[in-house]
């Protein structure tokens, strides 16, 4: 298997959680895995992305190529679309839905959701909203996480396994949030179309 | 032992502590800070006594490195590609006196720029000083470079350079580890006196001792590990791929070379190995993370008027990062997109926190300085160079640690009126004191605000080494107490502090200011219930 990934969103946003949780999975699974994450200025609520590759091959770049990547995951719907050129052609965008605004000249939201509708293969859903309704508005990221689980190329099980490493010592009732949030954006996902 | 998930900092933090580290000697830098971070905060590194705690700066982290190395203990000094320039002149008399125990000095480096105000590539400086580096093309030969570096540093008996970049320090992979080494036990270097006085006759010695360890050096190079010769089938081209840009190669072969590759992660340039690809190969092409290093190298070098693509031809572009898509096109593949990128995509430039300290200082002095016709603001390095930015548009200059005291002073030198910086605690301590003094010293009419949040917030929220003592410092430099004068960055102050803004201004003479106020961020970690 070979899974190219970018990671989006917003400084400060927690992107590099979700990175870290399928960084475990990964890990547990056996595979290679490469994740460069961006440090320092960026993270002061400037655009961040990360590039995860996984593959059960080495891997040599740190560096996802133009038109590799087989899923975008933002945090923030603009922002999915800035990495669009590393996306391939029958590539995955998941995205939270809602616009993160710390910016005067945002974009209107129409011309936004305009361009994410031309996506042949977008799952597009407010995190946040599904987050609160799961019981921890704080794990958003979990839930667009779940929503991605389809395209990842590692089993729903290995994530799980995946989260319960990276949170166990948060205690079991960060867990157990953290699975049901997980869940609540798989089954969110669900009623968009299954991979081709 | 055992497998773990790694950043490139993290294998070498871990690696040094494997390798019987006695101390990290550091001032924080993106993107190096991690390597100190992670020794400070492991098990192992407290139980072995290893020494962690931040230096003022980069000169100082240098200098302790070298003490220690000096009392036969293995230490590491690490620090951002422009921390160097900071310790530079430790630097090159550090490859005069050569090393005792094993010294490795990092620099990590920043093409693009992501955190830096310059994108220099540190390998310049190695072959300035001319000692040995090393530069890892994956976490795993990170980890063991440094796990054997510091053998290969005392048996040259000469610090190493290790280089890495961004892509290398910021990025994770599985990192296998081995078993830890003890520490080296106290001893002093038998003839100390003939290598560490570099008075001019025994430093005359010394470089030509120095000239002399270059065939080691090269002869190290030669049968490194690290640098290894790639046969391949077509030789209309040979390939010469140092560090990171060597991943970005085999990317774009992912079923093999076509072309005989050097990979080159350890110098001085090996030479026999980059003989026998000119000779069998008709063009070069050098790929290289930064500045066209061995590019330059190779035109004196090989002397045989053999073609060399690179930066300096524009087969690849002569400033930011190698991506593996830039190698690519520099190999002649087609590189496409499939999508663009949305004309509705803006900017989203990284901006001061809210309810940070620094914008109430902004805010309250953009109000004073807008009455003023010709005012300037010094800015230095740190967060607050942010207020370059909209809403605040507050600053004139951000050249390197230090600069606006010493910028505004001169200013003030040749007439300007008002001359004022801000600079923030940390870089005041790293390397604004001794611009203070010379202020203090001929009486300068600057006004300077020390925006104190108490911690080194840029990268991250480090101890900063002056705090609860800034007032001291500055008296002990001899700043009047008059002019001396501290307040609190809130909305609420905002008369108070605009009228102090103001009678420093008017005051000819050296005023400074303290606006104190804790980091939102090093606040909101302190009590995560506020949040």
């Amino acid at each position: 298997m070979k899974t190219d990934i970018i990671l989006a969103g917003v400084g400060g946003q927690g992107i590099l959680s979700i990175a870290a949780v399928i960084g475990e999975a990964a890990l547990c699974e056996g595979l290679c895995m490469k994740q460069s994450e961006v440090h320092g200025m960026s993270q002061r609520g400037g655009d961040v992305q990360s590039n995860l590759r996984l593959s059960d091959r080495p891997i040599a770049s740190d560096l996802i190529p133009l038109g590799g990547a087989n899923l975008i995951l933002s945090l923030e719907p603009m922002e999915s679309l800035r990495y669009l050129p590393y996306l391939r052609p029958d590539g995955w965008v998941v995205t939270h839905s809602e616009p993160f605004v710390n910016i005067p000249n945002y974009p209107d939201m129409d011309r936004v959701n305009d361009e994410l509708g031309k996506l042949p293969h977008k799952v597009t859903l407010d995190v946040e909203r599904i987050a609160r309704e799961a019981g921890s508005a704080r794990a958003a990221n979990i839930v667009l996480l779940g929503a991605a689980t389809p395209f990842i190329g590692i089993s729903y099980a290995q994530i799980e396994e995946g989260i319960r490493r990276i949170f166990h010592r948060k205690g079991e009732n960060v867990v157990g949030l953290n699975l049901k949030a997980l869940r609540a954006g798989m089954e969110a996902a669900l009623p968009f179309p299954a991979k081709a | 032992m055992g497998k773990y998930l790694f950043l490139g900092d993290e294998a070498i933090a871990q690696a040094a502590i494997d390798a019987g580290l006695s101390g990290v000697y550091a001032y924080p830098g993106t993107p190096s800070t991690e390597i100190t971070e992670y020794i400070q905060t492991s098990p192992t590194a407290k139980t072995r006594g290893i020494h962690s705690r931040w230096s003022t700066n980069e000169k100082t982290a240098l200098e302790a490195a070298l003490g220690m190395a000096y009392a036969g203990k293995r230490a590491l000094c690490c620090m951002k590609h422009v921390g160097l320039n900071v310790a530079a002149d430790c630097f090159m008399n550090a490859a005069m006196s050569g090393t005792h125990g094993g010294l490795i000095i990092l620099t990590a480096d920043d093409p693009s720029m992501h955190s830096s105000q310059n994108e220099q590539d540190n390998r310049v400086m190695g072959n300035f000083a001319m000692i040995p580096m090393l530069e890892p093309s994956s976490q795993q030969e990170a980890y063991d470079m440094v796990y054997d570096g510091f053998e290969l540093s005392e048996r040259l008996g000469y610090p190493l350079l290790l280089r890495i970049t961004t892509r290398m320090a910021h990025s994770r992979a599985g990192v296998e580890t081995r078993p830890p080494k003890e520490q080296n036990p106290l001893s002093f270097p038998a003839d100390g006196r003939q290598r560490f006085i570099l008075l001019p006759g025994l430093a005359r010695l010394r470089f030509k001792a120095l000239l002399k360890a270059q065939e080691a050096f090269t002869h190290a190079s030669e049968t490194s590990p690290y640098n290894q010769y790639f046969d391949a089938p077509d030789k209309t081209l040979g390939i010469i791929a140092t560090g990171i840009a060597f991943n970005y190669l085999a990317e774009n072969y992912p079923e093999g070379f076509e072309h005989p590759v050097v990979k080159i992660s350890q110098y001085p340039l090996p030479r026999r190995l980059i003989e026998r690809l000119a000779d069998t190969c008709a063009e070069i092409l050098t790929l290289e993370e930064g500045y066209p290093v061995v590019e330059e190298q190779l035109k004196g070098f090989l002397g045989k008027g053999i073609t060399v693509h690179g930066r300096l031809d524009g087969t690849l572009s002569r400033d930011g990062e190698l991506t593996p898509d830039a190698v690519g096109k520099a190999l002649g593949k087609e590189i496409s997109a499939f999508y663009a990128v949305p004309e509705v995509v803006e900017q989203r430039p990284p901006a001061l926190c809210a309810g940070c300290g620094h914008r109430d200082v902004y805010e309250a002095l953009n109000e004073v300085i807008q009455t003023y016709e010709g005012a300037k603001v010094f800015s230095d390095i740190g967060c607050y160079a942010l207020g370059a930015l909209p809403p605040f548009r507050a600053i004139d200059s951000c050249i390197d640690m230090g600069a606006s005291i010493t910028m505004a002073k001169g200013a003030a030198d040749a007439g300007a009126f008002p001359s004022v910086c801000v600079i923030g605690d940390s870089t005041f301590t790293h390397s604004g004191m001794t611009g203070l003094l010379d202020c203090v010293n001929e009486q300068s009419n600057v006004t300077i605000l020390i925006s104190d949040n108490e911690t080194t917030a840029m990268t991250g929220g480090q101890d900063s080494a002056g705090t609860g003592r800034l007032e001291d410092i500055c008296r002990g430099i001899g700043v009047e107490p008059e002019h001396l004068r501290v307040m609190t960055p809130l909305k609420k102050n905002y008369e108070e502090m605009k009228r102090i803004i103001r009678e420093e201004i008017e005051y000819r003479g050296v005023s400074v200011l303290i606006p104190r106020r804790e980091c939102i961020q090093t606040l909101k970690r302190k009590h995560p219930a506020k949040q």
